[in-house]
């Protein structure tokens, strides 16, 4: 680490950094990170916000503290500390959240205390919060964490209203819908991931073909 | 502690309720290193072998803290202990089987950040296994963890050969095969009963 020449360097423009992580670096639609969390939560929006939440509120806390403190990390240890800081934060994550709804903790269960080895957040701290100075880091840590939530979103979101015919537990179609349940059950997480990463390069590359 | 039997541990973890299929466990591995079925053997040895040591030392931890009333401290202990036995394992390897390490080598520190390992540490509190229970249903996890990246390698050697559409090649496809294989995984929810 050379602390010197990277402070001198000129912060990036903030909105660019902010809106990278949403987007065009989405962590789960383009760097196909963090998928765990993605597939194994998402069967209805209630679970999918809350994980969402939960996850950038760790993301954006460790991005902070590991920019606070990287200067005296040595580089031999700095990605065990990174998994120190990490694992504490999803600690106090995992106890506010027993404290606010103790059916959203139940309904997470096992994959709450399994953010600490979400590839995004690791990520962030090693690739950008390690190099950057602490509001850069929050910024481009808040960018990720959204991209993630929008891509949780979108998957408890259809997962949920064709699984279940419902959004946020409210009936949508009326009491003779029937239900698609594959799309609750595992394998329907593995199809609508796919789909929706079929749906983004199509897009892709569309936009490529116009431009040419 | 809960009375199941060690065979329905073990099957369930390794086929009914398989750690990539239906938990979603390690799926990052899955995704990146399904390529080719040897290397997809290797890594899952690596991953059962760092997954019962875990285990073991997992089970430890939680009953220590359980005596010293320090629960609150439980996950970071374990990715301590992940970490340091991913290190240990390696070194342990290098001196006994030049061979075998050069074979696991390049698996073994990314095993670390597998959600899969944890995973075995944290469900194995949550249902409050013995200490027999914990080594058996991490010994089948890795036996799932295997056989799941093994299927999948296969089918994807199989589909190189075949005329995909440029567009669905890649993550996309290998998430497709994966819901299909795991629709047909659930086929074995009624064994073990």
């Amino acid at each position: 680490m050379r602390p010197e020449t990277l402070h001198t360097q000129a912060p990036p423009f903030e909105l660019d950094t902010f809106l990278e992580g949403v987007w065009k670096e989405n962590p789960v639609f383009v760097q196909v990170l963090g998928m765990c969390p993605v597939l194994a939560v998402s069967n209805s929006v209630v679970n999918s916000l809350s994980m969402g939440g939960a996850t950038v509120f760790v993301l954006v806390m460790s991005s902070a503290v590991v920019s606070l403190v990287r200067h005296w990390v040595p580089n031999q240890v700095r990605i065990a500390t990174y998994i120190v800081i990490i694992a504490s934060f999803v600690t106090v994550t995992a106890y506010l959240l027993e404290a606010i709804s103790l059916d959203i903790y139940n309904a997470l269960g096992a994959y709450l205390p399994l953010i600490v080895v979400n590839c995004i957040i690791l990520g962030r701290a090693e690739a950008y919060a390690s190099k950057h100075p602490v509001l850069p880091s929050i910024v481009s840590a808040t960018g990720t964490g959204l991209g993630f939530i929008l891509a949780i979103f979108t998957m408890g979101a259809v997962r949920e209203v064709l699984g279940s015919g419902s959004f946020l537990g409210v009936s949508l179609f009326g009491p003779h819908y029937e239900p698609m349940t594959v799309f609750i059950l595992p394998g329907g997480g593995f199809f609508v991931l796919g789909a929706l990463l079929l749906a983004i390069s199509w897009f892709k590359e569309r936009n490529k073909r116009g431009q040419a | 502690m809960t009375s199941e039997s060690l065979g329905f541990v073990f099957l369930n973890a390794a086929i009914i309720n398989n750690f990539v299929l239906s938990l979603f466990l390690g799926i990052c591995p899955f995704l990146g290193i399904s390529g080719k079925r040897d290397t997809a053997i290797r890594m899952g040895i690596a991953v059962m072998f760092v997954m019962l040591v875990s285990s073991a030392a997992a089970y430890g931890i939680h009953h220590l803290l359980l005596a010293l009333g320090a629960v609150y401290l439980e996950l970071i202990a374990y990715i301590a202990v992940i970490a340091a036995t991913v290190q240990l394992v390696e070194m342990v390897i290098k001196k006994f089987s030049p061979a075998l390490f050069r074979a696991l080598g390049i698996f073994l520190p990314l095993i670390t950040t597998n959600c899969a390992i944890l995973g075995v540490a944290l469900f194995q509190t949550l249902r409050d296994y013995s200490f027999v229970q914990s080594i058996t249903f991490a010994f089948g996890s890795g036996v799932g963890f295997t056989i799941a990246l093994t299927i999948m390698a296969g089918l994807r050697e199989e589909l190189n050969l075949a005329d995909v559409p440029s567009l669905v090649k890649g993550t996309a496809l290998t998430l497709m095969l994966a819901g299909i294989l795991s629709l047909s995984f659930m086929g074995f929810g009624g064994l073990g009963g």
